[in-house]
C-alpha cells in the first residue's frame, strides 16, 4: 500500500526537495503500518529526465557479480547476497550492525522500460541504474484531421 | 529487520559541517581475532580520497565526505534515502598498536585493522656493583 509507486509522487515532479523530503518523511511513518519493512531493503531514490529513469541505491561492499538486476514490463528487481567476513572459530564479533544475507526488492516503475538497453554502474557502493522508456511505450501524438 | 535499523541513523553529536549536509553514523561491525581488531564500516558514496582516519589519543575517528549524491540532469521523483557525509568515533583502550593501523576502502565500504600492542615487557635493569 505504501511501497514504491512512483507515479504517486510524480505530480511533485517539478516542486521543491522539500517537499520530496516530506514525501519520504511520511512514507516512513506509515510503512511500519501492515507491511514488513524487510523487503524495503536496499532504499531506492528514483530520478527522471523526459524518457529515462535512473534509480540509486546505496549497497556497500557488495561483489558486483552478486548483484542481480532484471527487469520485466515495467518492475525493476535488485536482489542479491551480502556476505560477512568469515571468522574463524573463538573470534568473535563485538558489535554488528552492518546488512548481511540475501534481499529482493520489486520496484514498480511508471513506465514500460526497454530492458535490452538498460544500463547499471556500481561505483564506490552505489548502484545506478539508467532505465529508458520502451518505444512503443511513448504517448503517442495523435493527428486531427480537418 | 525493524524500520528503524533499515533507515541511515543521523550522528546529531558531530561537529556541524559548514557545508549544508546531514551527517550519519557509519553501520559498523566490529570483531576481535588472536592479534587484531577489525572494524568494517559501510560508508556508501566514499572512496580513498573522501574518507579520513584519525586517531588523536585514544580516540579513533572515521569519516567521510559524500558528494550531493544527486544525479546531473536528472530530477528526483522519488526518495528512500538521504546523502550527506559520515562521522563516528570510537574509544580505544591501550592494547592497540596506533602505529600497525590498517586502513582500505574498497566499494563504499571502509575496513580498519587495529593490531594489538604486543605486552610491554618489563625492562631488566642491571645493576653495575660500585
Amino acid at each position: 500500500m505504501f511501497g514504491p509507486g512512483i507515479w504517486r509522487m510524480k505530480r511533485f515532479a517539478d516542486s521543491v526537495p522539500e517537499i520530496i523530503d516530506l514525501q519520504r518523511e511520511i512514507n516512513k511513518l506509515f510503512s511500519s503500518v501492515g507491511q514488513g519493512a524487510a523487503s524495503d531493503y536496499p532504499a531506492v531514490n528514483v530520478w527522471e529526465k523526459e524518457n529515462r529513469l535512473v534509480v540509486t541505491t546505496e549497497l556497500p561492499g557488495m561483489d558486483p557479480d552478486n548483484i542481480n538486476i532484471s527487469v520485466t514490463g515495467a518492475v525493476l528487481t535488485i536482489s542479491g547476497t551480502s556476505k560477512s567476513d568469515p571468522i574463524k572459530e573463538g573470534e568473535t564479533y563485538l558489535r554488528q550492525e552492518r546488512e548481511l544475507g540475501n534481499f529482493q526488492r520489486n520496484i514498480q516503475l511508471p513506465y514500460q522500460v526497454d530492458a535490452q538497453a538498460v544500463e547499471a554502474k556500481y561505483e564506490r557502493g552505489i548502484l545506478k541504474i539508467t532505465l529508458p522508456r520502451q518505444k512503443e511505450d511513448l504517448p503517442k501524438k495523435i493527428k486531427i484531421n480537418l | 529487520m525493524s524500520e528503524k535499523d533499515l533507515q541511515k541513523t543521523e550522528n546529531t553529536a558531530a561537529t556541524e559541517r559548514i557545508r549544508n549536509v546531514k551527517t550519519f553514523l557509519p553501520r559498523v561491525d566490529i570483531y576481535e581475532t588472536k592479534d587484531a581488531l577489525f572494524l568494517i564500516a559501510d560508508m556508501p558514496g566514499v572512496d580513498e580520497q573522501t574518507v579520513d582516519v584519525e586517531l588523536e589519543k585514544n580516540i579513533l575517528t572515521i569519516s567521510g565526505r559524500v558528494e550531493n549524491g544527486r544525479v546531473q540532469d536528472y530530477s528526483l521523483v522519488f526518495s528512500e534515502y538521504e546523502v550527506g557525509d559520515y562521522e563516528r568515533s570510537f574509544t580505544l583502550s591501550d592494547e592497540i598498536d596506533k602505529d600497525k593501523i590498517k586502513a582500505t576502502v574498497r566499494q563504499g565500504v571502509l575496513r580498519l585493522e587495529l593490531p594489538k600492542a604486543e605486552k610491554v615487557k618489563p625492562k631488566k635493569i642491571a645493576i653495575n656493583a660500585a
